[in-house]
């Protein structure tokens, strides 16, 4: 596998066409615009179709449509996008249909600003949109990872007939790194099974609806959809701990690219003598609550590091059955906590730890 | 003897919940009815709306999605851009379709989306209880604006067909009416046209119908046509308001 330096943005494009995915609806945002822009120049060369769509809102029912022909299809967006594709997610989500979303985070709140931030793990992973539903959430923090959790949402998508999204933050669609994709060209095409809609010839016809006015109907639905996503939690929890072999008094938890510097901190500080270790949700929703449990029972406390402020807190909250304190440290509005101020932070956390 | 008169196999044989004197349901037996005669039920795939037709998937025999409110022509463009062998229509009244979905309709008839549009204008909301569209006739009443729709404060009604026509991209876009028999016939020659432009992959097809709603229009069956046939036709002309020929020798750019 040869490696090649891109960016984020068109690594993503790249990846989903390895995984089989012809098909690219979207609307153009800044920080994700390379997406659409790389897709609607490979797409064609792959035989495949890019539409630009005129809203976030139709692009994401484009994919409903083309998810719901049984199609293997992906969006891309940036935050004030992925509000206006709430609808059709709810939507998909109750259909049961398999499509990839990726969010490119920007800072908000409101038209807020082109720069990176996590400022969307509460909307993608708690209120998507109206109604009892999950997605899949998965969180990269290097191009490569983005380039692999990409093909890893589709065959996720469609095992378990459900929206996944991926969560990057403005950061890893713009920066450029070394990745090596699959050497499989393109994936096969996915099978409509018994749900697509395909043309009802010499088989009964099929509908792909959300709507039960029998509320009986609609409630199995609701505990089909949560049983799935039981199952969900019970086979794809994915996470990483990083500098937990040794004994550690202080635990950081941190996701994407903010993990990443919390790494950088990490590895300095251990030059100092102190040992601090890392525990990174990949799978954000999901959230993997017993590993990181599990991290935090063996350190004396914990504190959450974002780009925003202080979602995932309530994620670690949750984890924290033993009841170590839990501090937050974050910073939005674009602005990126730099590895010496996670370090100051972590310094003035052990000093208040010993007195 | 002779059989004159049948179920059509493009309707499954589910009895509509429709009121009495709608005329929905005589669109719909258009719709299916066509689908037969051109051969292509077994490959069409319909988007019901939100609105009184939004349980259109109970009745189309064919396969069928169920749209989100105004969305009908984002979800079919989904569809046709990537099974382009399919046969794909929208099925949208004129809340979903005017008012709501006006972005979705307007884009993807521009876009030149090679599917089909039935668009049922009825003048009102009729699920939600009568509530003004942006179809309603001036001065005519609705439970959002009791003393009749004032244009000076909701602007004059929306004629989508000739909006859609001004369009440079080719498209067959027409209205027709179903308030009587005779007009219900011709109906049903311009809706084939639109579903044949489909299968020769020609261009976008759109065809208004102009309907009744006895129901929030507090009128007999008789008397609401009648009534669409007194107020709404001087306002909504009948005719095939744009072919796809007419671009030809039309504007081109290099
Ligand atoms: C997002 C959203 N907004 C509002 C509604 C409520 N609603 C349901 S049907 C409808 C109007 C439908 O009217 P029309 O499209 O004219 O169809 P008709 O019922 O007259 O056939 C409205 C406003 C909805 N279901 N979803
Ligand atoms: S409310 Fe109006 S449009 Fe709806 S079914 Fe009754 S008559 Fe038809």
């Amino acid at each position: 596998m040869t490696k090649v330096l891109m960016k984020g943005n068109e690594a993503i494009g790249e990846a989903a066409i390895r995984a089989g995915c012809l098909h690219f609806f979207g609307y153009p945002i800044t920080p994700q615009s390379e997406v659409p822009e790389y897709l609607s120049k490979r797409l064609p060369e792959v035989g495949g179709q890019y539409v630009q769509a005129e809203s976030e809102v139709a692009a994401s029912n484009m994919i409903y449509g083309a998810a719901g022909v049984g199609m293997r299809v992906l969006t891309t967006s940036s935050s004030p996008g992925i509000s206006l594709m709430a609808e059709a997610l709810s939507y998909i989500a109750c259909c049961e249909l398999p499509v990839v979303v990726v969010n490119i985070m920007r800072c908000g709140p409101g038209l807020g600003g082109i720069l990176p931030s996590q400022s969307d793990y509460f909307q993608a992973t708690k209120g998507t949109a109206h109604g009892d539903f999950d997605i899949i959430v998965l969180a990269p923090s290097s191009v490569q990872e983005a380039v692999d959790l990409t093909i890893i949402s589709f065959e996720l998508a469609e095992k378990y007939r459900n929206p996944v999204m991926v969560i990057g933050d403005g950061m890893i669609g713009q920066m450029m790194e070394p990745v090596s994709f699959p050497d499989k060209e393109i994936g096969p095409p996915l099978d409509p099974g018994d749900w697509g809609l395909t043309g009802c010839k010499d088989r009964p016809r099929r509908i792909v609806n959300s709507l039960y006015l029998d509320p009986d109907l609609l409630y199995q639905q609701n505990i089909k959809l949560k049983e799935k996503f039981e199952l969900i939690k019970q086979n794809e929890l994915r996470f990483e701990l990083y500098n937990c072999d040794e004994p550690y008094d202080l635990l950081l938890v941190g996701f994407g690219m903010m993990a990443r510097i919390c790494k950088t901190a990490i590895d300095q500080l251990k030059a100092e003598g102190l040992n601090v270790g890392l525990f990174r949700p990949i799978t954000v929703n999901p959230f993997p609550y017993e590993a990181c449990a599990e991290a935090i029972g063996r350190s004396k406390s914990v504190i959450s590091v974002e780009m925003n402020m202080g979602q995932m807190i309530e994620d670690v909250r949750l984890a924290n059955v033993e009841g170590k304190p839990v501090d937050f440290f974050g910073k939005t509005g674009g602005l990126i906590p730099a590895v010496e101020e996670v370090q100051d932070k972590v310094r003035e956390s052990l000093a208040a730890m010993k007195k | 003897m002779k059989k004159i008169f049948a179920y059509s196999d493009g309707l499954t044989r589910k009895p509509t919940h429709y009121c009495p004197g709608c005329t929905h349901g005589v669109i719909h037996r258009l719709v299916g009815e066509t689908l037969m005669e051109l051969g292509l039920r077994e490959r069409t795939v319909g988007v019901a709306p939100v609105g009184c037709s939004v349980l259109a998937y109970e009745y189309f025999n064919c396969d069928m999605f169920e749209a989100s409110h105004g969305r009908a022509p984002a979800v079919a463009t989904g569809a046709k851009r990537t099974r382009p062998n399919l046969c794909v229509f929208t099925y949208q009244g004129d809340g979903d379709l005017a008012s709501i979905g006006m972005a979705e309709i307007v884009h993807a008839a521009n876009r030149g989306e090679k599917f089909t549009s039935i668009f049922v204008n009825n003048a009102i909301y009729g699920m939600t209880g009568g509530q003004m569209a942006p179809t309603t006739m001036p001065n005519q009443r609705a439970t959002t604006c009791p003393a009749g729709r004032d244009v000076n404060d909701a602007g004059y009604p929306i004629k989508v067909a000739e909006l859609l026509a001004t369009l440079t991209t080719p498209a067959f876009v027409a209205r027709v009416s179903v308030h009587s028999p005779q007009e219900t016939v011709k109906a049903k020659q311009v809706l084939r046209q639109a579903f044949e432009y489909q299968a020769e992959g020609r261009c976008y097809t759109f065809v208004e119908f102009l309907s009744t709603c006895p129901t929030n229009w507090g009128l007999s069956p008789r008397e609401s046509d009648s009534w669409l046939e007194q107020e709404m036709l001087p306002y909504y002309s009948l005719g095939i308001k744009k072919r796809p020929e007419d671009f030809e020798g039309g504007p081109k750019w290099k």
